[in-house]
Order: structure tokens, then sequence, then C-alpha cells
């Protein structure tokens, strides 16, 4: 079972990246469980189609310690698995203590048991790594793999060479690597190159460029993934090809963040200057 | 040997205390809570933090602690503790009916960001708050300050929530107690009495942690400063601060709201200290100090002139908290005994900078102050060289045992001796009682040590 936790800059489009690809490696047969690690509780929604989740805190919150897994995890498209962590109401309480909190319970639920047959399991984590609470997926060798998805805009970068921080940090005395960068496109200048050469400053590569297309947003409406909606597109080959790329993926490493001057000048050079 | 591991020699330390020389915030703000006549700390956090307060107050007092917690669990943890502190002030006010319940925060409420304000307007709009009561609250993470300050947090309170100015003056004088005893508080009361002075004194615990048995056994004992009393501190001619570190922010609080002019002197704990008091009550009350208390004064110093020999050049080793810890090293002072070495864990400048100014003519005296300052280092400085009198809480009890040093029991928790609630330090008299302790343990160390053809009858 391979554990892969996905993070990246808030609205960059993790949870629409993350279920298309999902939604790839189901439709070549693989077993996949998204656990959602964001209070909004929306990252399974085009798989689901809908909100139809009860999040593991609320269950949690209602019907105390004695939760039952079936009442946290949901299938959804292609037999995937779906569990939202969920969290509180914004402005209260602590998000990040309520990640912890719900992947030890699912621990404790059996959700990653050998007679579940995963293939992956899928940490689709909000934003940047803030506080211990949104480390937990790549802590005490939860994910191995993280994945950062970022595009050429300037905060996307510094959040994702954040991120790289703080997987060094844990990937020095734990398992977690850096898998690559998806770069779901922003039309940036030069884009792809720029994203090229930040990847190979922190020791990585860029595993997929993403182009940007309106057929995404329509899925979106639809409450469906890309490849569930309209898997003729060719934007749906675009996600099953990063599927394929995570799939066949041998490249982890401990990434070697950037100082601030260097990735500076990464973008005057590439994406000022042309 | 309890302590046998401590060595002489100081490594230098920076994430590490060993046997701190304070405790947390919380304590200092439940403790304060019992100030207030009918009222009943909350610890908005989870239920070991309530349970350890209560456990260490009973230790001290030997009195029932009544507080109750908002019970944190995971879930509260996440979501936040406002459903549970809701239900809280519902059950608390249906099942234990305080006058008042004073909330205070602990480190996990703290951290998750709980709005303490909020949360308790919650509970008055849903009418959880009956008619009359009050439901008052303050902020103490243990991670900043020490119980010291969870103190002070709760005296702010009380001066934020209640006083008020109704612009007719009354010719009172406001007496806002730092953490002492009850015993201590009951004796300045009684000096402020002797002299005539009007006061009102907050928080004020005698009558409440000092009550005696009946038979009969009440929630909310009889004393404390009441509801009236304390809004109409707002109204006061002046406010003496008794300790800088527990009364200041409330004295200044308390100018700002009500414009009622301070003074902060030292807690009266020792010959000067007292006279300081004495004097600012007598200016600010404007009553003279009558024959009373000039006598009692006079036999403190016969005590201390018939005694001389034995206190001069004694070396003392003293830790507790900042506003006993200046007056006492003061007083020793005074006794032309030498504290050599003194610790406090509560942080803060003030400290410092009056050791510096009592200690100048002690040249190898040491102190500190923080969070490197704790009871490890002391017994370090003891063994280095050592002391002829340990003055401290029970925890220097180890300390006393292993170097067969003379204790004498001062600040908080006293868990092992009783009469703390019984014999005031503070004013003459307490001074009196104090340097009776002080004799009495250099004297039975000199009987019990000195060889058999030197033991006097006379002494």
């Amino acid at each position: 079972m391979r554990k892969i936790a996905i993070y990246g800059k808030g609205g960059i489009g993790k949870s629409t990246t993350t279920q298309n690809t999902v939604a790839g490696l189901a439709e070549i047969g693989k077993k996949v469980m998204v656990v959602g690690c964001d209070p909004k509780a929306d990252s399974t929604r085009l798989l689901l189609h809908g909100l139809a989740q009860k999040t593991v805190l609320d269950t949690l919150r209602d019907e105390g310690e004695d939760v039952d897994l079936d009442d946290v995890m949901k299938t959804g498209f292609c037999n995937t698995s779906c569990v939202e962590s969920g969290g509180p109401e914004p402005g209260v309480g602590c998000a990040g203590r309520g990640i912890i909190t719900s992947i030890n319970l699912l621990e404790q639920l059996g959700a990653y048991d050998a007679d579940k047959q995963l293939d992956y399991v899928f940490y689709d984590v909000l934003g940047d790594v803030v506080c211990g609470g949104f480390a937990m997926p790549i802590r005490d060798g939860k994910a191995q793999e993280v994945y950062i998805v970022c595009s050429g805009e300037m905060m996307a970068m510094y959040a994702a060479n954040n991120i790289c921080k703080s997987i060094s940090k844990f990937g020095k005395v734990g398992a977690v690597r850096l898998g690559g960068l998806i770069c779901n496109s922003r039309k940036v200048d030069n884009e792809a190159n720029m994203i090229q050469e930040f990847a190979k400053k922190l020791g990585t590569q860029m595993i997929h460029f993403v182009p940007r297309d309106n057929m995404v947003q329509h899925a979106e409406i639809n409450r469906k993934t890309v490849i569930d909606y309209a898997p003729e597109h060719p934007q749906a080959n675009e996600y099953r090809s990063l599927a394929n790329k995570i799939n066949d993926n041998q490249m982890f490493v401990i990434p070697t963040p950037l100082p601030m001057h260097e990735l500076e000048e990464l973008l005057v050079s590439f994406g000022i200057l042309n | 040997m309890l302590l046998k591991h401590t060595t002489p020699k100081e490594i230098d330390r920076k994430s590490l205390t060993i046997n701190p020389a304070k405790t947390c915030q919380p304590i200092g703000a439940m403790y304060a809570a019992f100030g207030l006549n009918g009222c009943l700390p909350h610890s908005h956090g989870s239920q070991g933090c309530c349970a350890y307060h209560r456990s260490t107050l009973t230790r001290h007092f030997k009195e029932p602690i009544v507080a109750s917690t908002s019970s944190f669990s995971e879930g509260s943890s996440v979501f936040g503790g406002s459903a549970n502190l809701v239900q809280a002030i519902d059950t608390i006010f249906n099942v234990y009916d305080p006058l008042i319940v004073a909330v205070h925060t602990t480190c996990l409420s703290e951290t998750i960001g709980d709005d303490l304000t909020q949360i308790i307007s919650k509970a008055a709009e849903e009418g959880k708050i009956p008619e009359g009561k009050m439901v008052i609250h303050c902020n103490t993470p243990s991670y900043v300050g020490s119980h010291v300050t969870g103190y002070s947090n709760q005296v702010v309170a009380f001066v934020k929530f209640f006083s008020t100015s109704t612009m007719k003056k009354r010719n009172a004088v406001n007496l806002v107690a730092g953490w002492m005893e009850p015993s201590d508080m009951r004796e300045i009361k009684r000096m402020a009495k002797e002299m005539e002075a009007r006061t009102i004194m907050f928080p004020d615990m005698t009558g409440v942690l000092d009550t005696g048995l009946t038979g009969k056994y009440t929630m909310y004992p009889h004393g404390g400063t009441t509801l009236s009393d304390m809004k109409a501190t707002g109204d006061s001619r002046f406010t003496i601060g008794l300790g800088e570190y527990c009364t200041t922010d409330a004295c200044i609080k308390l100018e700002n709201k009500c414009k009622v002019k301070f003074e902060v002197v030292d807690i009266p704990i020792g010959l000067k200290a007292t006279d300081r008091f004495v004097m600012s009550l007598s200016r600010h009350a404007n009553v003279p100090v009558p024959d009373s208390i000039t006598e009692e004064r006079s036999k403190l110093l016969d005590l201390i002139a018939d005694n001389q020999k034995y206190f001069y050049g004694k070396r003392v080793a003293l830790f507790g908290d900042p506003d006993t810890l200046v007056p006492l090293t003061e007083f020793l002072i005074s006794l032309d005994m030498k504290p050599v070495y003194i610790v406090t864990g509560t942080p803060g400048k003030g400290f410092d900078e009056r050791m510096a100014t009592l200690l100048k003519d002690i040249p190898e005296a040491k102190y500190m102050s923080g969070a490197g300052a704790d009871i490890f280092r002391l017994h370090q400085w003891i063994k280095q060289e050592g002391v002829d009198m340990l003055i401290g809480n029970t925890y220097g009890k180890y300390i006393s045992l292993d170097e067969n040093i003379p204790f004498i029991r001062f600040g908080f928790p006293i868990a092992d001796r009783a009469g703390h609630n019984y014999f005031p330090k503070t004013g003459y008299v307490g001074a009196t009682n104090l340097t009776i302790q002080i004799l009495n343990a250099l004297m039975d160390y000199q009987d019990r040590t000195c060889p058999e053809e030197k033991v006097e009858f006379q002494m």
C-alpha cells in the first residue's frame, strides 16, 4: 500500500487534482482510499457526487469513541473509499488537533488494515503546514510520499518551498519523501520551464504539467471528476497520464528547500524577464 | 540522601528546569477567586488541571477547595470548548448556585484560542446566567509567567468586571492584597482597624480559606470581599497595592477605569516594609498612627535587640515569590542576617532591580529569577558554600534534610506543617512571629549539634 499526501497553497486545486488523479488510478483497477484533511470536508465531493459524507470528527462528537468505520467511510466513483476528517467551524477550536484525532481514530478503526486490500491512500491536506496537526499525515511513517500542487505564481511556489522545509525536517527522522511537484497551470508565462527548474533546485521533478481547461469547472459544477463526466475529453487524459506517472514513479527524495533570495531570483529570471 | 545527585558544579542549561520555584497560572487565579464572597472558580480546560489546582490548594489550606471545570474531551479540543462552558454555566447555577463564577483558562483552551468573552455572552443570551448573578473571566496560559501572573490576572478581572465609579467619592482606601495567607490579610485588616482607617480589601480570603469547624458545611463561606464592596472600590479615595507583581496591574486598571490614584508598596513583611505600609495608609486614609501600633513595633524591636547575637552574620538561602522575597530579604538584612542566595521562578525585571539595591552591601549574595532560577540551582549554590538557614515552601524540605540546615517554611505550598493559617507573617506582630520562628530554629540547631560540654542553659 502506498500512502500519499497532497499539499499545496490554499486554492491551488489540491482537492480537484487529487480526486481526478484518484479517478485515474481507480480506472486502471487500483483500490484507493481518500482521506480529506480539511475542516471544509470537500475533498471527496467529486468522487461521491456531492457532499454526502458525515465527517469522522462529527461522528466522534455525536457518538463518542464508539465509532463504526462504515459510519464514516463511503464508497465513491469506481469503488474508491472516501473519508472526510472534518473539523471545527471557522474561527473556533483547533483544526490541527482535529486532523491528529481523526487519523488516529481511522488507524484504531482499522481503515488501513490488510483486509481492505488498499493499493493507495491519499491524504488531501489543506494549505500550508502551518502547525503540528497539519504535518500529521507526514509524521510517524503515515504518508511516505508527498506531492505538492503548485503553479508558476509567486505565492504558490513560496508555499511549496515551505512545505519542502517540513518534509526535509520529517524526512530526516522518518520515511517521508517528496515524489514531485504537480504543476496545475495558471497560465503564467514560461510556467512549465520555471517549475521544472524549481523542481530541479529542490532536488525533485515536475511529475506532470496539468494544463488549464474549463472542462474541469464544468465537471466540478456537475459534482464529478473529469474522467467521470467527460471520459473522452483531452483533459481526462491529462489526469490519466498523471495517475500513471504517480503509479510508475521511482523518484523519492528529501528535498532541499531554497533560501528566499534564490526563489526570488528564479522568479525574476523565468517569469518577469521573459 | 534524597537529593544526593545534586552536584556543586553548575552546568550552563537553557532548556531545562529542575524543581521549579513556581507553579502554573490558573492556581493563582483559582486562589484569588476565593477572595470574592460567593465566588466559584471555574477552570476552562481538561479535568486534570482543575484537579491538580484544587488538591494543591487543599494540601496547603486544609480546607475543601470547591471549583468546577469545563471537562474538555478530545472533541472539545477540536471543536472548541464553547458547548462545554455554556453547559457548565447552566449546571453551576442550577446545582451549586454561586453568586459569581470566575472562569479562568488553561493551556489547552488558550492554545486552541477559545474566546471567553464570546462564549460567556452566548451563555447570557441563552438565559443561562440568572438575574443578579455574574460570570467573569481572565486568561491564564501557564506558558506565560507563573502562578503569580495568574493571581494578578484574576485581580485585574475583579476590577474590570466590578469596580464602578458613581462620581460620589467615599472616604475609603482600597487595599489590593498580593499573594499572602488569609491570616496575613486578617492581620493587615486588624491594623487598619486599629488605625481607624476605612478600607476595602480585595481579594480577601479571610473567612473563606481559614474557617473554623462548626459541624455544618457551607459551599460559600461568609468571608471574602462582598460584591457591593468590590463595586465600591471605584469610589474610594485611594488604592494601596500590596506587592508589585500581584497588584500593580489591578491598581493601574482601577486608576484608568475609575480615576482612583494608587501607590504600590511591598507586602508588609518585616520592620521596614510594615513601616512603609503604615505610613502609606496613615497618609492616604488621613489617620494618625495610634500608640497601640507603635507599641507593637517597639516589642518587635526589643525582641530583635535581645537576640541580635544569634542573627548576626547567619547566611540564609531563600526561594519563593518576588512579592514576599523582597520584603523578607530586607527584613533578614534588618536582623543583621545575610541573605546570600535568593531564587524565584517567576520572571520579571522588578525582582532583579530590587535585589540589586537591597543586597549591595552583601557582595557574596547571588539571586536569580525566571525559568533558570530553580530549586536545583539554589541547592547547587548551597553545595558550593553552605548556609545556616533555608526559607521556602515545603519543597525545600529535601534540601534541608540532606544538608542538615534549619528550615523555615514560608510561601506556597506548605503541605507538611500547620500554623500558616493561624500565625500571620505580616505587620509588626507577623514580623515578631517570624523572628521567633527563625530564632527557635537557630537555637534548636545549636542545642542539637553542639558538643555536650557546650550546651547552654541560658540562651
